[in-house]
């Protein structure tokens, strides 16, 4: 082990022991390590490290340090405990892993995790108020919209950025902003049953309440 | 997928510098949706991944009334699907853009990188090292070639698969590039290269050229246009053939028009002595079935596409007619 991995306080085999086992002190980084990655970085142009990656998920700031090659998806289930967001092709063709990216739907598994940096990621566990559900997971219990349930995550997530932008969607719309995700139970006609119920809803109560 | 340095360069100047320093293993990379899934492939290993989106300024639509369209190369496709300018002067545009993949891979994809993305055939993207990729032969050409090209191909017979290329084409933008400290102008029907002149490259990009904006002339006002894309599933899918049209007519009679097509070639098609013949045909069923007689007329198919050819007559005709 030469003399420069040691530099930032930390040698670079504990630093690299750090980086295997994925959390590093869960959500936080401590800034020893953020500094011996630094440090490495400079020290060495060809060795290909890891780099800090500040996330904000759900609201709450993640530190991490991630490999470049790390997926959106990757860091959310294996580094942030977040599996709500299931990965099923890993290849973008299925929409199991969609989750929003300042309010607008991605494939969690097809986007770099250093490309979330700076905006807002909001998961299926991100939408839940407290204990209660979102109105959208009620309206696919509702209306049957599930049948295992393992696209469900991403249906919802699906939904949630169709109705942010588009409050009061027609069928047509629905059919369209659902078309991103697959459904291997093919529950097709009740998730678009449910997405319509939840648009429904949410307008009668913005009606109530004016 | 292998490792990489995730370069964010901040100018335009920066990001080409590093392309061309290393044009083996360094490589551009915008909204990532198609580069991504060659990387995990391992179909590409680059070392240095230069990330155009942290190069400002490159995000943007902006019309002028009697000079047309300007769009920033690093513009989302939902953008172009949902902006209201496009939607009211350039339809076929916004047509074209929301036939791409599915809603979640638009909010991603982005324009230039649609014009960029590398062959879909699928011995490219398996682990066939065929021509394309640097080995000494074409898997297609004997083999599995249902989606391949009819016309254009040798030795290297892929069709180019961007839908947004096909209807900007038809629309006759040109492209901004960057590259060595200046910046030059190229007509998108001369960007694309045919496999006859180089079988591994899709255009004529130099190493550490960069696309910065696409430019759409404005449309005469009677101008019509139309898009249509077949394929065979409703989301993810490619086309399997796709026709764009940009027709003005008086009356029921052309005066003049430009029809592209993809799917059909290894880039995207346009038939200069083709669109010649428009001017003139009524635009009725006998008039229009002889002029899609003419499309394709040289086409050479291979052992599995050869339905290729009546499909995009068909289509063409039916485009017409509807116009
Ligand atoms: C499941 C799936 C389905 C798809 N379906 C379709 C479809 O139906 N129709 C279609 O047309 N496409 C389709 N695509 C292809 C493609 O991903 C998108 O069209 C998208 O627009 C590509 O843009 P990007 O920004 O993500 O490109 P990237 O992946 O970032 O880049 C693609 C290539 O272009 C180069 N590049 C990017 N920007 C520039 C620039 N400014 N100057 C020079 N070179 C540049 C990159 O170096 C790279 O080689 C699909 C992709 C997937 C994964
Ligand atoms: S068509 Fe081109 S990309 Fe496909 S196998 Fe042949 S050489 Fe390779
Ligand atoms: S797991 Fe991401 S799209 Fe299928
Ligand atoms: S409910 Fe089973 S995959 Fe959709």
């Amino acid at each position: 082990m030469s003399k420069d991995s040691k530099k930032g306080g930390i040698s670079r085999r504990k630093f690299l022991q750090g980086v295997g086992s994925g959390i590093i002190g869960s959500y936080v980084l401590t800034p020893g390590i953020a500094k011996a990655a630094e440090a490495l970085k400079k020290n060495s142009e060809k060795l290909i490290l890891s780099v800090p990656l500040t996330l904000k998920v759900n609201g709450k700031q993640a530190h991490l340090l991630v490999e470049p090659r790390t997926t959106l998806a990757e860091v959310l289930r294996e580094k942030l405990g977040l599996t709500g967001t299931k990965v099923a092709c890993n290849n973008g063709e299925c929409g199991g892993c969609t989750v929003l990216l300042d309010k607008k739907a991605v494939y969690s598994c097809h986007i770099l995790a250093l490309d979330a940096e700076g905006k807002e990621v909001t998961t299926i566990e991100g939408i839940m108020k407290g204990e209660n559900l979102h109105p959208i997971q009620q309206a696919f219990i509702d209306h049957d919209g599930l049948q295992c349930g393992f696209c469900t995550p991403g249906q919802v997530m699906a939904a949630e950025a169709l109705l942010l932008k588009n409050p009061k969607p027609t069928r047509q719309d629905v059919l369209e902003g659902m078309s991103g995700n697959v459904c291997r139970c093919a529950a097709y006609p009740n998730i678009i049953e449910s997405v319509l119920a939840a648009a429904e809803k949410a307008g009668s109560e913005t009606a109530e309440l004016k | 997928m292998k490792n990489f340095n995730y370069i964010q360069p901040k100018s335009l100047k920066e990001a080409s510098d590093i392309l061309k320093k290393k044009p083996h293993e360094a490589m551009l990379y915008a909204g990532g949706t198609d580069a991504l899934g060659l990387m995990k492939q391992d179909i590409i290993k680059p070392e240095e991944v230069v990330n155009l989106k942290s190069v400002p300024g490159l995000n943007y639509i902006s019309y002028t009334n009697g000079k047309g369209l300007r769009i920033g190369a690093l513009t989302e496709l939902a953008e172009i699907a949902e902006n209201p300018v496009i939607s009211e002067k350039y339809p076929i545009l916004r047509h074209a853009a929301l036939a791409v993949a599915s809603p979640q891979l638009r909010n991603l994809g982005t324009i230039a990188g649609n014009l960029c993305q590398r062959p879909r055939c699928w011995y490219y993207r398996e682990e066939f090292n065929c021509l394309r990729k640097g080995g000494d032969m074409c898997y297609a050409f004997d083999g599995q070639n249902k989606y391949h090209c009819v016309i254009g191909g040798g030795p290297c017979f892929i069709v180019h698969p961007s839908d947004l290329a096909v209807v900007l084409l038809a629309l006759d933008a040109k492209l901004t590039v960057f590259g060595d400290r200046k910046t030059r102008t190229v007509q998108l029907k001369d960007f694309f290269v045919s496999p006859g002149d180089d079988y591994q490259h899709e255009n004529n990009l130099k190493a550490g050229e960069i696309i910065t904006e696409i430019q759409i002339p404005e449309l005469p006002q009677d101008a019509k246009s139309a898009f249509v894309k077949f394929r065979e599933r409703g989301v993810w899918d490619f086309a399997v053939v796709s026709v764009g049209a940009v027709i003005r007519k008086e009356g029921s009679k052309v005066i003049s028009g430009k029809l592209a097509f993809g799917g059909v070639a290894p880039i995207p098609w346009m038939d200069e002595s083709l669109n010649a013949k428009l001017p003139g045909v009524a635009l009725s069923e006998e008039p229009v079935a002889q002029l899609v007689s003419e499309i394709l007329k040289k086409a050479e198919p291979l052992s599995k596409n050869a339905y290729k050819v009546p499909l995009v007559r068909n289509l063409t005709k039916r485009l017409l007619l509807e116009l």
